[in-house]
């Protein structure tokens, strides 16, 4: 296993299933009365967000605690940061006091790379989501819930997503969601299509391993998952579309165009969801959305990344979730 | 000024014929073969090469104002360690050197450090907002003589006046150096737009944005009749844009900078903001346009866009990170590996793209003068067979961000002379 997660691009077919695989594991433990290992017993983790992110760093403060982790969290408003306290100096700061790991969400595109890479510190770094650039661990989560409902709980066991047809629909050029679902997705063997209006598509796109369609309708029936990206209001007064109305007929997800999708087809969103935008309430509400379900994996994936990099380390730590070999 | 003889032996002048040259106070006074050296310091040439002090039309001294960056006599010792004679030192100061006061007091201090003559750029507007002309008649009428008008750092945008400063500096033959970037086309740009900007999710700094400013002012430089000279032109599609400038008449120069030339935005993967860049580093494809253009005369000078900038402003994460490189003491090494040692260029074209020409622009007295008698003696020799790792530390100037540390570059400046004095001795500052 590598020593931080900055990027999805980085993981291996073999890496992305093995967290796929211990994130099953980590799910059963939900299951139990207690739901708590002592893996990370003793450890510290800490949550350093510079941005806000209510939904993210809940989830891996959640993961951290069912591992036994010590949980600080740092939020940069009200802190040193906004004083003018660099990141440099934020995060030495923070390794000096003995975290174990760090946790970084961050406005700026390679905040945590530089954090990871510029001997500032020595703990494992994990991306919670920098800039327009990654979100590694919700990639992981959202694969995880398309093996799950599209190659099954156990049948999927070792398995990646080859063939699987997964189409993301949304503000492609503002979404670190897209950049590593495309990574991760194209890695696991699955065949991925971006929709959007072309003002929302990065230049540069065409070295993508992906698809890039502007004919939402074209593509549902063709997909096995169609994953809704956020797409905010504001956009429309820099141009990139004319009104809300307008990119809600020819982007959004309605009732009607849900069922040109196949019968098995789901349908995903990162949250938050801008209901009315790119989603209707009648998509959102639906079996075939799996909003919640993501929520829940996004437990088990975050309790699997920060197993696989900081559990092995320690020879006291018990490993009742996986044996040497996960290492 | 002392008047001692100095005898440069066996070097080849631009590159040509091995001559000896004998200065005597500020002034060649002989060029050629088996001169005698009769009280004159002597200095092996051993086959290097002179050429003409070199001049750089666009230095960042930051003084006054950022004295923690560089100062005047930091930014001129760096100047000289790299061959250069005289730099034009860009009006983006605090205060802007948008007035006779500011331009006169960086004349002076320019003066005093000794290292090298400074010629200060004046701004084209006050206080470099675009809105309203400066001084630009008393900055020219000034002790400092500025002939060269630019908002460096800020494009200016608003066309109509774009064309009032061409039109007003004719007047007193000034020019203006446009830094060409469309504002509204690069709102949040963090790096050039394409592939990489694309994977990286970093703001992207379009061409078309440097690329559409150099059309317009093309244009209005021929409706006016005027000259405009392109600041740190960086695309592919900017040189055939003065291409055909040229080729229609219209009296336009540009500028090409080292890092231009030698770098891509594959560089940026790395995310370490010592390759932050204002205009960003392009692509393979633009850097070889501009290695053409430079030999072809399109583009007409190099010039170092030496931008110092403290140790905390590149020492984070890149949104938050200063834009700029130090240029002044890699320069010519980078010219060498760009230019030279691809053929593109011999070193009689070095000494027009770094000397010559730069001096033309900017109407700098006594600077890119040929190499022959009874001209200033202002010299630069080179030892291009020299090899080095660049080491940071090693640099004069106060500032440390350089995109070349730990890269092998050819060549040394092993020699400078300011008017017949040495500022630079056996590779060390004098």
């Amino acid at each position: 296993m590598m020593r931080h997660l900055i990027s999805a691009a980085d993981l291996t077919r073999d890496d992305a299933v093995q967290i796929l695989d211990t994130a099953e594991e980590m799910a059963r433990v939900a299951d139990r009365p207690i739901k708590k290992l002592p893996t990370l017993r003793g450890r510290t983790i800490c949550n350093l967000f510079f941005e806000d992110s209510t939904r993210t760093r809940i989830s891996f403060e959640a993961a951290e605690k069912r591992l036994s982790a010590d949980v600080i969290n740092f939020a940069a408003k009200g802190s040193s940061v906004s004083k003018g306290e660099s990141l440099k100096d934020t995060a030495q700061t923070l390794e000096a006091m003995g975290v174990d790991a760090v946790v970084i969400r961050h406005s700026a595109s390679g905040a945590p790379y530089r954090l990871a890479t510029s001997g500032w510190i020595d703990a494992p770094v994990i991306n919670a989501g920098d800039g327009t650039h990654q979100h590694p661990t919700q990639a992981l989560l959202d694969a995880f819930t398309m093996r799950r409902r599209l190659v099954g709980r156990d049948a999927g066991l070792g398995q990646d997503l080859a063939g699987k047809r997964i189409t993301l629909v949304g503000d492609v050029l503002h979404s670190r969601v897209a950049r590593s679902n495309v990574d991760l997705l194209h890695t696991l063997g699955a065949e991925v299509t971006l929709v959007a209006p072309p003002t929302l598509v990065p230049v540069g796109v065409e070295t993508w391993p992906c698809d890039v369609s502007y004919d939402l309708d074209g593509v549902l029936p063709k997909s096995d998952a169609v994953m809704m990206l956020r797409v905010q209001r504001e956009r429309m007064n820099a141009a990139f579309f004319p009104t809300e109305r307008e990119y809600s007929r020819r982007y959004g997800l309605d009732g009607e165009r849900m069922a040109k999708m196949p019968e098995h087809a789901i349908v995903m969103h990162p949250g938050p969801m801008v209901r009315g935008m790119e989603i209707t309430a009648e998509v959102a509400d639906s079996d075939r959305c799996t909003v919640v379900e993501q929520v829940a994996n996004g437990v088990s994936i975050r309790m699997a990344v920060l197993y696989l990099l900081l559990g092995g380390n320690d020879s006291d730590s018990a490993t009742p979730a996986r044996t040497e070999e996960s290492k | 000024m002392t008047m001692s003889k100095t005898l440069i032996r066996g070097a080849k002048v631009l590159g040509g014929d091995v001559q000896d040259v004998l200065i005597d106070g500020g002034t060649i006074a002989e060029v050629g073969t088996g001169l005698s050296a009769e009280g004159a310091t002597v200095i092996e040439a051993d086959g290097q090469i002179l050429l003409p002090g070199l001049v750089d039309l666009h230095t960042h001294l930051r003084e006054p104002g950022r004295e923690d960056s560089e100062t005047v006599l930091t930014g001129t010792r760096a100047a000289a360690s790299g061959g250069y004679t005289a730099v034009f030192a860009m009006a983006n100061t605090h205060p802007v050197a948008d007035t006779a006061g500011v331009v006169e007091q960086v004349y002076r201090l320019g003066k005093e450090s000794g290292y090298c003559d400074v010629q200060p750029i004046g701004a084209v507007t006050v206080g470099l907002e675009g809105k309203k002309l400066a001084e630009l008649g008393a900055m020219h009428d000034s002790a400092a003589g500025v002939t060269v008008f630019s908002d460096d750092g800020k494009c200016v945008d608003d066309a109509v006046i774009m064309r009032r400063a061409l039109e007003y500096v004719k007047a007193f033959g000034g020019v203006v150096a446009q830094h060409a970037q469309e504002p509204r086309l690069t709102e949040g740009a963090q790096m050039n737009e394409g592939v990489v900007s694309a994977e990286l999710g970093l703001g992207g700094w379009p061409a078309v944005a440097e690329e559409s400013i150099i059309a317009r002012d093309v244009l209005l430089a021929e409706h006016v009749g005027s000259r405009v000279h392109i600041c740190h032109l960086s695309t592919a599609g900017s040189v055939e844009i003065v291409r055909w400038a040229k080729s229609r008449g219209i009296d336009v120069t540009a500028e090409v900078t080292p890092h231009h030339l030698l770098l891509t935005d594959e560089l940026v993967r790395s995310y370490n903001p010592v390759y932050k860049v204002n205009p960003p580093l392009r692509t393979e494809k633009d850097v070889l346009a501009l290695r053409e253009a430079l030999a072809d005369g399109t583009i007409d000078i190099v010039a170092t866009d030496h931008a110092p900038h403290p140790h905390e402003d590149k020492d984070c994460e890149w949104a938050a990170a200063a834009m700029g490189m130090v240029g002044l003491e890699t320069a010519l090494s980078v010219v060498q590996r760009t230019m030279v040692e691809t053929g593109l260029l011999d070193w009689a074209g070095v000494a027009d793209r770094m000397s010559f020409a730069p001096a033309r622009i900017g109407r700098a007295q006594g600077h890119g003068r040929p190499v022959s008698a009874g001209e200033p003696a202002n010299l630069t020799l080179v030892d291009p067979a020299y090899r080095g790792v660049v080491d940071p530390a090693d640099f004069a100037s106060r500032s440390r961000n350089t995109p070349y540390e730990g890269r092998e570059l050819p060549g040394r400046v092993t020699h400078t002379f300011l008017r017949g004095r040495a500022t630079v001795v056996d590779g060390k500052l004098a």
